[in-house]
């Protein structure tokens, strides 16, 4: 246990702690959100990726992206949102330089749905967190000082590819208690926006961002405490070490009997600390309003069914099916379930004749590995989720024992090629002839004498030797647990 | 030679008495013959004016007969009109240099029908003002009296109509400012149905009660450069997708028959005697033609004018954000972002603009929103419901569209009596629905104008009683001196 977390545990015997998350998750639609601009800016030179529209040229209007809309009303089915009937848009006024219009187009008080929830396990336990809200809005720009902030900078440089990109704003109620819980709800939450294909869930690419509100009180009392936000934090990692460092330094200031304030704090990783940016008198009036260049929008049950009728099985329900219907362990089908792409190769590889508990041990062992160590899912590999199918079928057949399968499994993962063919023109079929095996085991005993004997004394180790013997002598192709009956077998005759 | 309508010269250019370019040098020879005086344009397009003259030759040449009404004949624009690669300022120091990227919907129908611009007019800054005064480029004078004003805030493209420079302009109109300037011009000047024309490419003030619409010499023009440019756009998401009446279709149909609505409060103490005088003398004339003309009462009149004055300047607080320094237009460098800010929109608005944002800042702040900003969308709801209820006794309402002629320039320096201005036009804003204005009449050698106002989409109606009123008249006949001078 780190010692964060030591007083962290300390500081739950007295305080109660109240935290809420604000999730901002750019949607991976073509266009941006009110223009017809490209949405992915990840390889546009700067400002590329603009027009009149979302570069707020005087006389533009903007127009609402049909493909944002039918992902969000995803999303919020997803969290088990109400979706109303009546939406609309709001402008939410201030001055920045990487706001072209000097208001961003969000929605205030009619958002697009309402009182969903998330379900979400912590330490074994399954933890429930409201959702306020779902609503959509548009990126800002990005700037890149000649200082470390904008007012002490001598120049800055504006990039406005960001900017109206569409932008879901997630707002969780202020219902979970522990950093550790607020890590795993973002963790679920992750896991479901990427499964349903809206969000690519990049923490450190900034495409998938988290704000965390957090207050103390003591147990028992019904008002909340003074409210923290708490922002730049572009990990798990850093959610929860920046809760448990703000937990810490709000028990000092109460344990002190001193009083916090209403604030936004920034996370500083190197110092592993937050601090303070704005107080609550520095807060913006935003001054919303209706956006007047929007008709408000009216989702009817139709459209709302037609999207739900979309939604693809979520990652809890196809997690219980899975165990259910492949008789996974509850830890096997939660890693095969991991992502949407994971659960689709595994279905495929059931679906392309390879048992299920032989699929699932090389997809999450040997298969990982390889993904891992190539960066590289299989999906995209040389070999592919076919070419994968068609090795396990060889390996359930016993066409090729597990070394051999091991060891073309490694070189195809990049390569690719067919692995039948490659079986059989390189003569790789596991030898389990049972006579040929055994005049193979004689051979090794007599001329291994002294392993013989340690077995027959009882030293099982001794074993490993005389199996090898046979492996070399059948170029690695022998039927191993075939092998190991037949030499225990002969040296227990006597 | 008379300065002549679109018709007229559609018919010139196809008998062969005329050419795109010889009209083209009549426009700009008359220009330069009357800016000094009326300083009606601050951009003329000269290259851009060529280039279409002579490709609308050649659509003349070729297709006579499909060409538009439009096609080779000069117009002008109001300067928040966004032309590609043309200057546009908004009548605003803060956009000096602009050349936007784009052009405007709307002007690319008229430039696709073959319109030949030859340049943007004068405006009260950003479109906020009755007089053109406003504007950062000195005001613009009345060409029935140049020590007038000509209205606002698209003085410009009524003065150059009624000048004789062009047969017809664009202008926008948010409370008055294409209705108010042609009746103090003598011209005609239609704000149609909001959401009928494209507001993308015209430079927001407030975006709820913008509409572009025409200046013309008569309302059969007004008909033709509507139809030219009204319709649904895909870049603008308050257009309406319904499919546009041809306005030409009824425009002769007359108004027997027809029950005109007179609203009590559009003709109370604050009507000039002589405009009281004009609009009743044109009731008679309606009358005659076979309409029934009632009383009728819109009771919510005095409070829309409080109204207007919250929801357009809100909307204008926060459409006026962009003109930061930051990308675009006039900045004053500073060390700092904030003193670049404060400086940059310090010294590049105007002082009626910066009234307005700072009454919309105000209007739409934490604590005031509710009783500002939320009252006035309530009570804008209710000024629309009146409409509708007369709407269901009487087909359109006729009564003056400014309480009074063209007055000195400098004689209306405090804003409420400048507000006042657009006490009966601005109602119609804000209902959305359609209105016209139509020379009838002279007060001491100073137009008058009646306006005719219909329901929502009705605008094929404001034609029909309009023309209907002209073809028994001949006050739009009559020409300022500039005109005449033209002959």
């Amino acid at each position: 246990m780190t010692e964060t977390a030591m007083i962290t545990a300390a500081t739950l015997d007295r305080y109660e702690v109240v935290i809420g998350l604000e999730v901002h998750a750019q949607l991976l639609t073509r266009s941006k959100m009110f223009c017809p601009c490209p949405a992915d800016y990840t390889n546009a030179a700067p400002n590329e990726n603009t027009c009149p529209v979302c570069l707020g040229l005087p006389g533009v209007l903007p127009t609402i992206n049909q493909q944002a809309v039918d992902f969000t009303v995803r999303t919020a089915l997803a969290l088990h949102c109400d979706i109303p009937a009546f939406t609309k848009f709001d402008r939410k006024n201030y001055f920045y330089p990487d706001l072209p219009k000097g208001y961003q187009i969000s929605q205030y008080d009619l958002p697009l749905s309402i009182n969903g929830h998330l379900e979400f396990p912590v330490g074994g336990e399954t933890v429930r967190c409201g959702i306020t809200r779902v609503h959509l809005e548009e990126d800002t720009g990005t700037m890149h000082h000649a200082g470390d902030v904008l007012q002490s900078a001598t120049s800055s440089l504006i990039d406005l590819n960001r900017c109206g990109v569409p932008l879901m704003e997630i707002v969780g109620e202020p219902d979970l208690r522990t950093p550790e819980a607020a890590r795993e709800y973002l963790v679920r939450l992750r896991q479901i926006l990427t499964y349903i294909g809206v969000n690519d869930g990049n923490l450190e690419k900034g495409s998938f961002r988290c704000d965390a509100n957090i207050s103390l009180r003591p147990w028992g009392a019904r008002e909340l405490g003074v409210k923290v936000e708490v922002k730049n934090m572009n990990s798990f990692r850093a959610v929860q070490r920046a809760l448990e460092s703000e937990i810490e330094r709000q028990t000092d200031v109460l344990d002190a009997g001193g009083a916090l304030v209403q604030e936004t704090r920034g996370w500083v990783e190197a110092q592993g600390r937050t601090i303070s940016q704005r107080s609550k008198e520095q807060a913006h009036d935003y001054r919303y309003f209706p956006e007047p260049d929007l008709p408000p929008l009216r989702l009817d049950a139709a459209f709302v069914e037609r999207v739900r009728a979309q939604l693809p099985e979520l990652p809890e329900a196809r997690a219980h099916r899975f165990q259910e219907q492949y008789g996974l362990t509850v830890y096997d089908a939660a890693v095969l379930t991991d992502t949407r792409d994971d659960a689709d190769t595994y279905e495929a590889l059931v679906g392309a004749g390879v048992p299920a508990k032989l699929a699932a041990n090389w997809q999450s062992g040997d298969v990982a590995a390889l993904a891992n160590e190539h960066r590289m899912a299989l999906r995209h590999s040389g070999l592919g989720v076919d070419g994968l199918a068609s090795l396990l079928r060889l390996v359930d057949a016993g066409t090729i024992n597990g070394p051999t399968a091991k060891e073309l499994l490694a070189e195809l993962y990049v390569a690719g090629g067919n692995p039948e063919a490659l079986v059989r023109d390189r003569g790789l079929a596991q030898v389990s002839d049972t006579t040929e095996l055994t005049t193979l085991v004689d051979a090794a005993i007599a001329a291994n004498p002294a392993a013989a004997a340690d077995f027959r004394a009882g030293k099982q180790q001794a074993l490993g030797q005389l199996m090898r013997a046979v492996k070399d002598a059948t170029g690695g192709k022998a039927d191993m647990p075939l092998v190991n009956r037949l030499l225990r077998d002969r040296l227990l005759e006597h | 030679m008379t300065p002549r309508t679109i018709t007229e010269l559609a018919a010139a250019l196809r008998d062969g008495s005329t050419t795109p370019r010889a009209l083209l040098d009549d426009a700009f020879a008359h220009v330069d013959r009357t800016e000094k005086e009326l300083n009606a344009y601050l951009t003329v397009t000269r290259e851009l004016a060529e280039l279409q003259a002579d490709a609308a030759t050649r659509t003349l040449a070729d297709h006579p007969d499909t060409a538009s009404p439009l096609c080779g004949i000069p117009m002008a624009l109001k300067d928040v009109l966004c032309v590609d690669g043309i200057e546009t300022t908004a009548g605003s120091k803060m956009l000096r240099g602009f050349k936007p990227p784009y052009t405007g919907t709307a002007v690319q129908r008229l430039f696709d029908a073959g319109a030949v611009c030859i340049g943007k007019t004068n405006c009260d800054e950003f479109a906020m003002g009755s007089s053109t005064e406003n504007s950062a480029y000195g005001p613009v004078s009345n060409p029935w009296d140049i020590e007038r004003v000509p209205g606002g805030s698209s003085g410009g493209s009524a003065a150059t109509v009624a000048a004789g420079s062009v047969p017809y302009s664009l202008g926008t109109d948010t409370g008055g400012s294409i209705r108010q300037p042609a009746a103090l011009c003598g011209v005609v000047g239609f704000k149609p149905t909001y959401g009928r024309i494209s507001r993308y490419g015209l430079i927001a003030f407030a975006s709820s009660l913008d509409q572009i619409g025409p200046f013309t010499r008569t309302v059969e023009d007004c008909a033709l450069v509507y139809a030219a440019i009204a319709g649904h756009d895909p870049r603008d998401s308050t257009s309406d997708p319904r499919a546009v009446d041809d306005p030409l279709a009824a425009l002769h149909t007359g108004v027997a028959g027809m029950r005109l609505g007179i609203p009590r409060e559009y003709l109370g103490e604050g009507t000039e005697p002589g405009v009281r005088a004009a609009v009743e003398a044109a009731f008679r004339v309606l009358e005659a033609q076979g309409a029934t003309l009632r009383e009728v009462s819109l009771p919510s009149t005095d409070v829309a004018l409080s109204v207007y004055y919250i929801i357009a300047p809100a909307e204008c607080s926060s459409n006026l954000a962009r003109y930061d320094g930051v990308r675009f237009g006039n900045r004053v460098e500073r060390p700092s972002l904030t003193e670049m800010y404060l400086q940059t929109r310090g010294a590049g608005f105007g002082n009626e603009v910066k009234r307005r944002v700072m009454l919309g800042t105000y209007a739409l702040s934490s604590g005031y929103y509710d009783a500002y900003y939320r009252q006035a969308q309530k009570v804008r709801t209710l000024v629309s419901q009146e409409f509708e209820t007369v709407f269901r006794e009487v087909d359109a309402i006729v009564c003056p569209t400014s309480p009074s002629v063209a007055f000195t320039m400098g004689s209306r320096d405090d804003p409420l009596s400048m507000y006042m201005c657009d006490v009966v036009t601005l109602p119609a804003n804000l209902a959305g629905i359609p209105g016209i204005s139509v020379p009838c009449g002279f007060v001491d050698g100073l137009p008058v104008g009646l306006q005719v106002i219909a329901p929502r989409f009705e605008d094929s109606r404001v034609f029909r009683v309009g023309h209907a009123y002209e073809q028994a008249t001949d006050f739009h006949t009559k020409l300022s001196s500039y005109a005449s001078e033209a002959a």
